[in-house]
């Protein structure tokens, strides 16, 4: 990864969100609210944490953050401070490589798509990538032969390689034993640390928002609205241990009692 | 108390209740010797011509009801070494290769009109799905009819008999993509084109190879079906022509020329798709990967 220039405590917005509503139209000319008037503010270099039950629109307001799918209402603005280009990079659920492509190859499909840098650079990139996610031996393998943790670390690094400003995570180490999951959570963090990129990260374990994230949006079920933004002030460099804090626990706690309460609301 | 395939020490009821029970590692547990699959299958297959060639001269049957294998054999190879049967091979393997050609640009073509257009594939899908209900060989005689008794009419008559396995095949595997994979690439900016060359076009290839497979042995059929309506070369029509001077020999060697030229048409499939598909894990359900 190149060195960033920027300080990592700027104070820009990555991105906003103003009244983002999304209905789907349903069987027999009903629609559905999935997400109801959604405004969030999420500052340049902040890793930011979604959580919300099943079905509250959290992967929807992901897609939505990265065009993929268009919401009916509302408005996403991102921030002037840098081009447009390489914007935003996605890492999803699966891994999603394509089975005919070696690792090196699915990492540089965004290069095959849209052309900008020089090959020679683009060789060194993956091979620092490849490194940072303790894939080097692994450039020439094709996607079968990896296990599922070294799979999204693919997907992972294929994102990054063309320097997304903002990095969106649809759950992505929801298909993972719990071990993998962890060493995945801390390794994220690492690579974080490194440029501290804006991340916008999805999931539904509590441990895993607080641990890595400065604030977590908890969201309720359907329609998906935003209960409380929660700050986690804890100290970074982040360890697995954190977790026995009590600082830890009551934040965590917080967010349970908060999704609860949702629950029975509803 | 049994447990699989475990040895229980024998002795009386409270002897048992004592003793371990153990379970010996699989290499203890004698297995028997497998006989290689093509083995048995060539074995059986000699066994079957040597019945036929026993029973043929111990019944003393006549040669223009059922030859002998040697008989078989013997007018293979004059026919071969004359150059006739090479040369009416060869008319057959070009009618076949051009509308084996001809229907794989149309139903791909098509495949890929219906896959992108939702307007052709409302349009134009429903007549073809009407169309593949008619028995295709029916039109031979009337293709011989519109384009004569050269090659055009057999191209045309293997054309449309391979298309539609063709076409079949290739709008499944355009549609085989998944939805993840496709949001995937536009979260890179790619273009519809892109995703078409990207991951459309290469998640069809195992589906295509499979319509592949099936399309080259109809085709094979449908250049027979075509040279009997009318010919003036082929291996379809030697068949027709022998079978008239009651050369039964030289018709069963015209049969062997016609299952080598499936076979061999077969294994460049088959080849292709593993070296083409080579991702795709390997399946067995074809009973003709021999």
């Amino acid at each position: 990864m190149p060195t960033p220039s920027r300080p990592p405590t700027v104070t820009d917005v990555a991105v906003e969100l103003h009244d983002i509503t999304m209905r789907y139209q349903a069987k027999r000319g009903r629609s559905v609210l999935a997400l109801d008037e959604v405004n969030l503010t999420i500052t340049e270099g902040q890793f930011v944490s979604i959580v919300g039950p099943s079905g509250c629109g959290k992967s929807t307001l992901l897609k939505i953050v990265m065009g993929l799918t268009r919401q009916t209402a509302g408005e996403v603005v991102f921030g002037p401070s840098r081009s447009h280009e390489n914007m935003l990079g996605m890492v999803f659920q699966q891994p999603l490589l394509l089975p005919w492509r070696t690792v090196a190859k699915n990492m540089l499909i965004s290069h095959d798509l849209q052309p900008r840098l020089p090959r020679a650079e683009l060789d060194k990139r993956v091979a620092e990538q490849l490194d940072m996610l303790g894939l080097r031996d692994f450039a020439d393998q094709y996607p079968s032969e990896l296990s599922g943790g070294m799979q999204q670390r693919v997907g992972i690094g294929r994102a990054l390689l063309h320097d997304p400003r903002i990095l969106l995570m649809d759950e992505p180490f929801g298909a993972l034993d719990a071990m993998t999951r962890d060493q995945m959570g801390l390794d994220l963090l690492d690579i974080w640390e490194r440029d501290r990129k804006t991340v916008l990260f999805v999931t539904h374990s509590i441990p895993e928002a607080v641990l890595l994230s400065d604030r977590v949006v908890v969201m309720t079920p359907r329609p998906g609205r935003i209960a409380e933004v929660i700050d986690v002030d804890l100290a970074r460099p982040r360890r697995l241990e954190d977790i026995n804090t009590p600082e830890f626990g009551e934040i965590a706690s917080r967010i349970r009692v908060l999704l609860n309460s949702e629950h029975s609301a509803h | 108390m049994k447990l699989g395939n475990t040895r229980v020490a024998s002795g009386t009821a409270v002897d048992e209740a004592r003793e371990p029970v153990r379970r010996p590692a699989a290499q203890a547990v004698r297995t028997r010797r497998q006989v290689p699959g093509f083995v048995l299958s060539w074995g059986l297959f000699l066994i079957l011509i040597g019945l036929w060639q026993l029973i043929v001269r111990a019944f003393d049957v006549s040669i223009v009801l059922v030859p002998a294998p040697s008989d078989v054999v013997r007018s293979l190879v004059d026919g071969l070494q004359s150059g006739f049967l090479l040369d009416h091979m060869w008319a057959t393997l070009k009618e076949i290769l051009i509308g084996f050609g001809l229907a794989i640009g149309m139903a791909l073509v098509s495949a890929g009109l219906i896959t992108q257009f939702r307007i052709v594939d409302k349009a134009l899908l429903p007549i073809l799905v009407l169309i593949q209900t008619i028995p295709k060989v029916a039109m031979a005689p009337l293709l011989l009819m519109w384009f004569g008794i050269g090659m055009t009419s057999k191209v045309l008559t293997i054309a449309l008999i391979a298309y539609f396995p063709l076409l079949v095949n290739s709008i499944l595997g355009l549609r085989s993509a998944e939805p993840e994979q496709i949001d995937m690439l536009r979260s890179f900016g790619a273009s519809e084109f892109q995703i078409m060359r990207r991951l459309r076009l290469p998640s069809a290839l195992p589906h295509i190879f499979a319509g592949l497979d099936v399309a080259v042995i109809l085709s094979v059929t449908g250049a027979v079906v075509a040279e009997f309506v009318g010919a003036t070369a082929g291996l379809g029509y030697t068949i027709q022509a022998t079978n008239f001077n009651m050369d039964v020999a030289r018709t069963f060697a015209v049969v062997v020329l016609l299952s080598v030229i499936g076979m061999t048409l077969h294994a460049v499939v088959v080849t292709l798709n593993r070296w083409l598909v080579f991702w795709a894990p390997s399946r067995k359900e074809h009973a003709r990967d021999l």
